[in-house]
């Protein structure tokens, strides 16, 4: 890949390598002074305003199932947001807070005003920065009314006793200095202006106010940098996520998770039910369906669908790309292993068996840019959501101790060749990462 | 698909074990479907036999099933393919599995040979048969039934399994890797065998040939000798 330059080009590389790092050590040593805010904390006991009404406690938790906050301040099996587990990134593992109202552990001590600015601006009560994991660029598009019926349904939680561990992240990224620089960078308070609207329709308004923030779509659905920032609470151009070897489908493409061509009542069903006509959930997806949007009332979920409705197409190249028939070896080796364990369910022309397995034939989630998503299926298998209309999903079992990488990738080759737009196919070695 | 008479067969099946629960129980060719994502692993209708890993669930009380769903789920057992599988499900439908899976009465295959000394299977019997009271270890039959098939609604059998899943659960419960709701009995117990006990405990369970009829128990003899937490929340509604 890269050939060594002339001896010049190295020196210069070394030289402004050697200013960064001594740069960067002055910044740390002067850092923790810099990108501090006021301290919020009150003591213990304090007054925080009036006592909140059951009516805002009750929209209160309404929104936190529409933020999904339970996704990652819910320990599996655990009391409800009494944080600690912990959010793989590229940078290192995030430890999700104690939300629940704790004085010592939790948010007890935290003002309504402290915890607004924590969601509209990343701060923690005592004036630190918070790492972004948390995806507060998209909750700064918030308004006030949901911050504070939000923060009276945190105050109606029973305190949990619960210490958070530090976070996993490697040095630098979790320096106050690292984290001060990338808010420099790319932190911007997010803002309905910026969003993708064609008219001012209020459902279309309602329908971003929820994509761009509390839904924090694009936590996932975005294309991120190396430094792990997106374009914004409205990139929805799709993008790996990383530590789960998934690919979040683009948001922009209807021929990924684009909701261009679907009826509005298709992509609300969608996301209440987990399943429609043209698709069903799988992955990542099937867990903020079951966590999340099945809770959405139906005008939140068609208010949803017609802003994604409305979103301008941008295909991905990538996916438009015809790939050449594969070679006949694994091409054999991909049509038996279709035959012996997906054709029962998914049909022997890929059609799928009404109640048994989807088709595969015309299955969007083929024909996306990588196979990371069909690999993931085959090793791990999935079920879908459990939600009020299909409370009884389809599963499908995980092959990752039957097949091994080689029959994986060819079953997968063939598939995405056949029923997937002659989408590009997978390497052996690509399917033992994402094991 | 399925003939009129059929049909009609079913739907008063239906209507007969819905009645009274207020809420139909799903056709089990419903639940059949649903269940291929078990039985990948866990053998055809969930008969796993005693030469693999996996253990068999076909059979087993649907307590103790439905309580190792959730387990699993919320993090007390580990096991990533099953909490991966698991994590969008409703406690319903998890009910709905186990009693599905405990509703199958099939045969067993024949157990595997022990390969073990014979004076460390002779210990494991005498172990599983009467415990050791001096070490405060109950018999194995004390809690899993005299014919060691388990006891409704909630205790597992320790027949018809494999003995590298019997080595690792043990393990798993001395380790501490293995949990269940507290007061957890189980890891007591584990805790007080020796490594060498394991090993002969494991090899002679999965040597013994299961009893017909393998049904669990209705009820145990005697109550509990140690309180395990994983009862009564198993047989709650």
């Amino acid at each position: 890949m890269t050939k060594k330059g002339p001896k010049g080009r190295w020196r210069i590389v070394a030289v402004v390598f050697v200013a960064v790092v001594l740069l960067l050590a002055a910044a740390l040593a002067l850092a923790p002074a810099w990108d501090r805010a006021e301290d919020l904390r009150q003591a213990v006991g304090a007054s925080t305003g009036p006592a909140p009404d059951a009516e805002a406690i009750a929209r209160g938790a309404y929104l936190a199932r529409l933020g999904n906050c339970a996704g990652c301040h819910t320990p599996r099996g655990g009391a409800e947001w009494a944080g600690g587990r912990v959010i793989a990134t590229p940078f290192g593992g995030v430890v999700a807070a104690n939300l629940t109202p704790d004085p010592d552990t939790g948010i007890g001590r935290w003002s309504v005003e402290a915890f607004i600015r924590a969601l509209r601006e990343g701060r923690s009560a005592d004036g630190r920065a918070l790492v972004p994991a948390c995806p507060y660029p998209n909750y700064s598009l918030l308004d006030e009314r949901d911050l504070r019926d939000l923060y009276a349904y945190a105050r109606s939680l029973p305190p949990v006793r619960q210490a958070r561990s530090a976070h996993g992240l490697r040095w630098p990224f979790g320096t106050e200095f690292a984290i001060a620089a990338w808010r420099r960078l790319f932190f911007e308070r997010a803002t309905l202006a910026a969003a993708p609207l064609t008219s001012d329709d209020a459902a279309l308004r309602r329908g971003a106010y929820l994509v761009g923030g509390l839904g924090h779509c694009s936590a996932c659905h975005s294309t991120r940098n190396l430094f792990g920032a997106n374009a914004g609470a409205f990139d929805l151009r799709g993008g790996a996520m990383p530590e789960t070897g998934w690919l979040a489908p683009s948001l922009l493409d209807p021929r990924a998770a684009g909701a261009q061509s679907w009826s509005i009542g298709q992509t609300a069903a969608l996301l209440r039910d987990g399943v429609n006509r043209h698709a069903s959930v799988s992955g990542p997806m099937a867990l903020v369906v079951a966590q999340s949007t099945q809770h959405l009332r139906p005008a939140d979920a068609e208010a949803i669908a017609a802003f994604l409705h409305q979103l301008p197409v941008a295909s991905d190249p990538a996916a438009v790309k015809r790939a050449p028939a594969p070679e006949p070896a694994p091409r054999q080796l991909g049509e038996r292993v279709f035959e012996r364990h997906c054709a029962d369910c998914h049909g022997k022309d890929g059609r799928g068996e009404p109640g048994a397995g989807p088709p595969l034939r015309g299955n969007r989630a083929l024909a996306l840019p990588t196979a990371a998503n069909v690999v993931r299926m085959v090793l791990a298998g999935g079920f879908g959501p459990s939600t009020a209309a299909v409370p009884r999903p389809l599963g499908m079992p995980p092959f990752a101790t039957l097949l091994g990488d080689e029959e994986v990738a060819a079953v997968v080759t063939w598939i995405r060749w056949k029923y997937g737009e002659a989408s590009a196919g997978v390497r052996v070695h690509e399917v033992n990462r994402l094991r | 698909m399925i003939g009129r008479l059929q049909a009609l067969l079913l739907c008063l099946a239906l209507a007969l074990t819905g009645a009274g629960t207020g809420q139909a129980a799903p056709a089990s060719s419903e639940m059949a479907q649903r269940a291929k994502a078990c039985t990948g692993c866990h053998g055809e209708r969930g008969r796993a036999a005693p030469d693999g890993y996996y253990p068999r669930l076909a059979g087993k009380p649907a307590g103790y099933l439905y309580e190792q769903l959730l387990a699993f789920r919320d993090g007390r057992r580990r096991y990533a393919l099953m909490a991966h599988l698991l994590e969008p499900l409703s406690d319903r439908f998890l009910r709905d599995l186990a009693e599905y899976f405990a509703s199958l009465d099939l045969p067993y295959a024949p157990p595997q040979p022990a390969a073990a000394p014979a004076a460390a299977l002779e210990r494991a019997r005498q172990l599983v048969e009467h415990g050791d009271e001096a070490r405060r270890l109950p018999a194995c039959s004390a809690c899993h039934g005299a014919r060691l098939t388990g006891v409704q609604p909630a205790v597992p059998a320790l027949l018809g399994l494999p003995r590298d899943y019997l080595n690792a659960q043990l393990g798993a419960w001395r380790s501490g890797t293995r949990v269940a709701r507290a007061p957890d009995c189980m890891a007591e117990v584990a805790r007080r065998l020796a490594a060498e006990e394991v090993g002969a405990l494991s090899a002679w369970l999965a040597s013994q040939p299961v009893p017909v009829p393998a049904h669990p128990a209705a009820n145990l003899p005697k109550p509990l000798p140690l309180d395990c937490g994983g009862q009564p929340a198993a047989v709650a509604p």
